[in-house]
């Protein structure tokens, strides 16, 4: 397929776009095969390049003969006004963009054709190798080891090529596992607490129901709990799928899924706790979206919108279930498993906030990278499908797997940042570019579903990845954090409601403006700035000062203090 | 003529007393309009009560006075008039013999309701809102649904909405007469907002007292009646100054740098409008409080808070950063539930690393620092000009040294004289230079006078010399060895060059917890942390050039001043 076959007009001119916070753009919209680009002629030139990635949703609006309106629907949440002139450009115009932000083939996406245009010094692809990140979790001599069953992608096709397993369970035990587990993913280590208490994550048991066991499962399980009393299994299910698992009723005996029967794991004690997930997450942000654009209703409107989203209470439940796996770990020091079906969406939440709420080095610009890059794109997240579509795409055109899940990950970790806004080394932009780019990019960090999608497309060879553009020293500093001050410390959020609030800069930036906000924070910035360079000053200043009082003794301007020592004492 | 009023109005000087006169007859409590803000545009912002019309009666004189108000305007042909109450309210007083002004027959003015609903529905409201922040454990959609059902942002945004209206009113040169019912409720929140989005200077910390004295006090918001000081009328009660201190909150909320002091300056006022304990609140109106001679009988809230200054100052004050005139976009999603207030009593739910408070640590410690690089700066200088001329005459300065060696036994009076000596050897040199001679001198006078050298006072016969009394301290350091010129070390160690991090600091040593609201403080010579009560002492410290007193703990307190015991206060 050629990009010239869907182009019909490459070219328009009198366009009127209109966006948030910006004057009214009178000019000349070009098409491309990746990008949209309207320009201005006037004084003031402005120019809005847009990713046809990025678009969600276009609607649009016949006016007779005269032309027409659009409304372009981005999956960053802004919405962009398009007034075209004349029926014939106008059609051509919607045309061409509905059927470019249809293009979903892999290797026709932008990133394939971006160039980098500045040296990379450190090649994102290859800076978080598993290798190099397991080995800050294990040590040579320990009970677990890196496996490499995985390698062609065969056992489970959403795992990474490396995974860490108990040491005692033989790469024929996993593949056995692995077609016990839902997806076939088994279970592997995600972090271990204090070098002792794990944290794990897998799919669900496929018990059937006649049900069945796995020896090998069982034998893995209970092996890590070797030298430990309990363990817990945490279950993100929703309520009326875990339910249906419980009774083995007839909808869950035909999909196979079930739960870890006590007598066979006697050591581990199950909790469940749901969280939503896929179209049911997907709704809940359209439902607040519709409430954010609204800004004409009143403020009770605007309040039950909010509520009846329930995207806070999402925000809430998935926090909740963090904070009680770090719990688990930190004190009672007990081994986790945390599944869910798949084990790909909410599970993945759960444990890579339970690692930011333990573990200090998640909070640092590197270690947060590396968790993202370990817990969600290595760990098979399957961002193509769940990011395909966004809010605004109508329901009847999305698919069930599309969800926002990833961005729910987000909020919750900006929530942990607004209350601790020191202990974390990036700023609250950083988060903000996360979202953006796992939706659309220039970059092929976040694309495909998995490693081996990745691999199969040749991803880290003909893509730039976003890492190795954000860890440049001319980008990096705009996203960090002013105020940061090492803490080494377990961060326990508050997740009660009033704690919790609507991430601005995400959900509220096109509608508000958010100017003063980030005013403030380059005051912020500005301040400690100068704070740091004063204290380098003084400390030099000091310094100067002793190497010259020691001259000053040694020719006789002034005498050493015999007595300070003594004084002092 | 109306005792709710203050001595001193401002009206239109083409107003004869007469008019005035009529005019109170017809206003409710006898409160005609009067200025209240007078903007650059020459545009009036006046406020009054409601007019006695009922359904006919009328007023040539109030009229007449009206007319006036709009003629002192050049700049517009007609005035707005906007009164706060819900038009169905306004119709409902005008039964009883009030009302409203009728456009037929005032000439030129645009009437315009904007609907706040009165004193009893805001204490109906703030009471839900406080029931819903008081649940147990409260769910997301609980708490959401519970500020919904309050109706409290709604208010809350309601006054803004009017204050926003009356301002852009103001700036478009129209001027505008306010009012409700008696104009001390409604009226007194919207004016005083309405001046806040107006002039910056309603914005410092003087301006807001300023504005709370005029606006509130002045024209008789009923403090005693609204916040129950004294067994009254329950109907009376109503947190009307409190929905006023949220919607200042709200503003600085959107605009977080436009305010030169902080929520917790909002909270003390607040706390402090309730509790009595100073004069400035207690009585219904001036004449109540010249009644009961408050001015000699008690303290003024504005002494207190002026003594804690450094607590108010937001960090992120710029005067030029924000505009003079504030144009808000108060759209639904901008008006927030105030945590700090309405949880202000709750520790969990609030940022375990509040931004304003480190900030506001941060901006001190950079004053410290200053402070000391001045100082060290000065005297690198001097010692560096000694250094040459010390190349130049440096036998003559060994002898003086060696003189000054031998005098160590004993003789102060001698010690004095060589240091006067010295003083003329040196007489025409720098400042620098000489002050170290003055210092010395310092030491010896006390000396001879037999004083303690804690009661020099920086304003003593040294106090020409602005940075006289450092050095002295330093000499008073080296006292006991009689060696004024020697290594400063002392003045080194006497500034902090790391204050310790607010971080993990549950408790003072006084063993006073620390909540989420208690501000914790540094000690500027240490950099250890104190609550307030341990913090009480202030002392200049001999690394600091400008000799300001800066905040010290106890033990550096006792240290610096050399003083056997620190009192308790």
């Amino acid at each position: 397929m050629e990009f010239a076959d869907l182009i019909r007009i490459s070219r328009c001119d009198r366009v009127m776009l209109q966006r948030p916070h910006h004057p009214k753009l009178d000019g000349t919209l070009c098409i491309t095969g990746h990008h949209l680009i309207a320009s201005s002629r006037d004084n003031e030139p402005q120019e809005l390049w847009l990713l046809h990635s990025n678009i969600d949703a276009v609607e649009r609006r016949q006016q007779g003969m005269t032309g027409g309106i659009l409304w372009l629907k981005c999956k960053d949440l802004r919405i962009l006004q398009l007034d075209v002139i004349g029926a014939d450009q106008f059609a051509k115009v919607a045309d061409t963009i509905e059927d470019l932000i249809r293009v979903e083939e892999p290797v026709l996406q932008y990133p394939f054709f971006y160039r980098a245009m500045y040296t990379v010094l450190e090649d994102g692809w290859t800076a978080f190798t598993p290798e190099s990140e397991f080995s800050r979790l294990i040590q040579p001599g320990d009970d677990w080891r890196i496996s490499y069953v995985n390698k062609e992608y065969k056992v489970c096709p959403s795992y990474p090529s490396a995974v860490v397993v108990p040491k005692n369970i033989e790469d024929g035990d996993l593949i056995a596992i692995s077609n016990f587990r839902q997806a076939g993913r088994f279970p592997v280590l995600a972090y271990r607490h204090e070098g002792l208490a794990v944290l794990m994550r897998s799919g669900q048991p496929m018990i059937t129901a006649n049900g069945k066991r796995c020896k090998e499962d069982e034998r893995l399980l209970n092996s890590v709990l070797a030298r430990e009393k309990r363990g817990y299994i945490i279950d993100t299910r929703t309520q009326n799928l875990a339910q249906s698992a419980k009774n083995l009723a007839q909808s869950a005996k035909l999909r196979g899924g079930g739960y870890e029967p006590e007598p066979h794991y006697p050591n581990w004690r199950r909790v469940h706790k749901p969280i939503d997930r896929h179209h049911v997450l997907l709704e809940s942000l359209t439902k607040l979206m519709d409430g954010v654009n609204d800004t004409t209703s009143g403020t009770d409107k605007w309040l039950s919108r909010l509520e009846s989203s329930s995207w806070m209470n999402n925000i809430k439940e998935t926090l909740n279930c963090a904070c009680l796996v770090a719990q688990c770990l930190d004190q009672e020091g007990a081994s986790v498993l945390v599944h869910d079906t798949d084990g790909m969406d909410s599970t993945l939440q759960v444990t890579s906030l339970a690692q930011i709420i333990l573990n200090p080095d998640c909070r640092t610009v590197r270690g947060f990278e590396a968790l993202i890059e370990r817990e969600w794109i290595q760990g098979g997240h399957p961002f193509a499908t769940r990011h395909a579509r966004s809010c605004y795409t109508p329901s009847t055109q999305r698919s069930k797997a599309n969800s926002p899940t990833f961005l729910l990950f987000l909020d919750c970790v900006y929530q942990i940042h607004a209350q601790f806004s020191c202990s974390f080394e990036f700023a609250e932009n950083f988060l903000v570019l996360l979202f953006e780019h796992s939706y659309s990019s220039q970059f092929g960090t976040f694309l495909g579903n998995n490693e081996c999608e990745r691999e199969a497309m040749n991803a880290p060879l003909r893509t730039a990845s976003l890492w190795s553009f954000v860890n440049r020293p001319e980008v990096l500093p705009k996203y960090l954090n002013p105020m940061y001050e090492p803490n080494q410390r377990v961060i326990w959020p508050s997740v009660a409601p009033m704690s919790l609030q609507l991430w601005g800069s995400v959900f509220l930036r096109w509608v508000v403006d958010q100017g003063p906000q980030e005013a403030a924070w380059s005051v912020v910035r500005e301040l400690k700035e100068r704070d740091s360079s004063l204290r380098s000053r003084v400390a030099r200043l000091r310094r100067q000062l002793q190497d010259l009082e020691r001259e000053a003794v040694e020719v006789g301007i002034i005498t050493p203090s015999t007595e300070e020592v003594t004084m002092t004492v | 003529i109306c005792d709710t009023y203050p001595q001193e109005l401002y009206v239109p000087s083409s107003a004869p007393t007469k008019v005035i006169l009529s005019s109170s007859k017809f206003r409710s409590k006898g409160r005609f309009p009067v200025l209240s803000y007078l903007h650059k545009n020459e545009a009036a912002l006046c406020r009054s009560s409601q007019p006695l019309s009922g359904f006919s009666a009328r007023c040539e004189e109030d009229e007449q006075l009206l007319d006036c108000i709009l003629q002192s305007n050049p700049n517009s042909m007609y005035m707005i008039v906007v009164d706060t109450r819900p038009k169905i309210n306004a119709m409902a007083n005008r039964a009883a013999g009030k009302g409203y002004e009728n456009e037929a027959y005032y000439e030129n003015i645009k009437f315009h309701f904007s609907g706040i609903e009165n004193i009893h529905v805001m204490r109906a409201s703030l009471t839900k809102l406080n029931e819903t922040c008081q649940l147990v454990t409260p769910s997301m959609g609980g708490f959401i649904s519970g500020v919904e059902s309050s109706g409290w942002l709604k208010h809350v945004r309601s006054v803004l909405d009017t204050a926003s209206f009356i301002t852009n009113s103001i700036m478009d040169g129209i001027s505008v007469l306010v009012h409700c019912s008696d104009g001390w409720d409604r009226t007194a929140q919207t004016c005083a907002l309405a001046e806040l989005l107006l002039d910056p200077y309603y914005r410092t910390t003087h301006g807001f007292q300023i504005l709370i004295e005029k606006e509130w006090l002045s024209f008789g918001h009923k403090f005693t009646d609204r916040c129950g000081h004294i067994q009254g009328d329950a109907k009376e009660v109503s947190p009307i100054f409190t929905q006023f201190i949220d919607c200042v909150w709200q503003l600085q909320q959107i605009l977080p740098s436009a305010f030169e002091f902080n929520e917790r300056y909002l909270l003390i006022l607040h706390d402090h409008v309730y509790s009595s304990q100073f004069g400035t609140f207690i009585g219904n109106c001036q004449k109540d409080r010249i009644d009961l001679r408050l001015a000699e009988r008690t303290y003024s809230l504005w002494g207190f808070m002026k003594a804690h200054e450094s607590e108010y100052k937001n960090p992120l004050y710029r005067r030029d950063s924000t505009a003079d005139v504030l144009r808000l976009n108060l759209c639904p999603q901008s008006i927030r539930f105030w945590r700090g207030m309405y949880n202000r009593f709750e520790n969990g739910v609030h940022p375990r690393e509040p931004l304003g408070d480190l900030l506001a640590a941060t901006t001190e410690h950079t004053q410290a620092l200053t402070d000391q690089a001045d100082f060290l700066t000065k005297r690198i200088t001097w010692l560096k000009n000694e250094m040459e001329r010390k190349g130049k005459n440096s036998s003559k300065c060994s002898s003086d040294n060696s003189y000054d060696n031998k005098i160590i036994d004993g003789e102060p009076q001698q010690n004095g004289d060589v240091k006067r000596n010295s003083l003329g050897v040196f007489g025409t040199q720098e400042v620098e230079a000489s002050l170290v001679s003055v210092g010395a001198l310092t030491v010896t006078d006390c000396i001879d006078s037999g004083h303690s050298l804690d009661k020099l006072s920086p304003n003593s016969n040294y106090g020409s010399y602005p940075h006289s009394k450092g050095y002295s301290r330093r000499s008073l350091g080296q006292i006991l060895s009689y060696q004024s010129n020697c290594v400063v070390s002392d003045e080194l160690t006497s500034v902090a060059l790391d204050w310790k991090t607010f971080r993990n600091i549950r408790e003072c040593s006084c063993s006073t917890p620390f909540d989420h609201f208690s501000r914790k403080y540094h000690c500027w010579r240490c950099g250890e942390v104190f609550c307030t009560r341990c913090i009480d002492k202030k002392a200049s410290l001999p690394g600091h050039l400008s000799q300001q007193p800066v905040p010290v703990c106890r033990p550096c307190y006792k240290d610096v001043t050399r003083s056997v015991s620190v009192d308790t206060p």
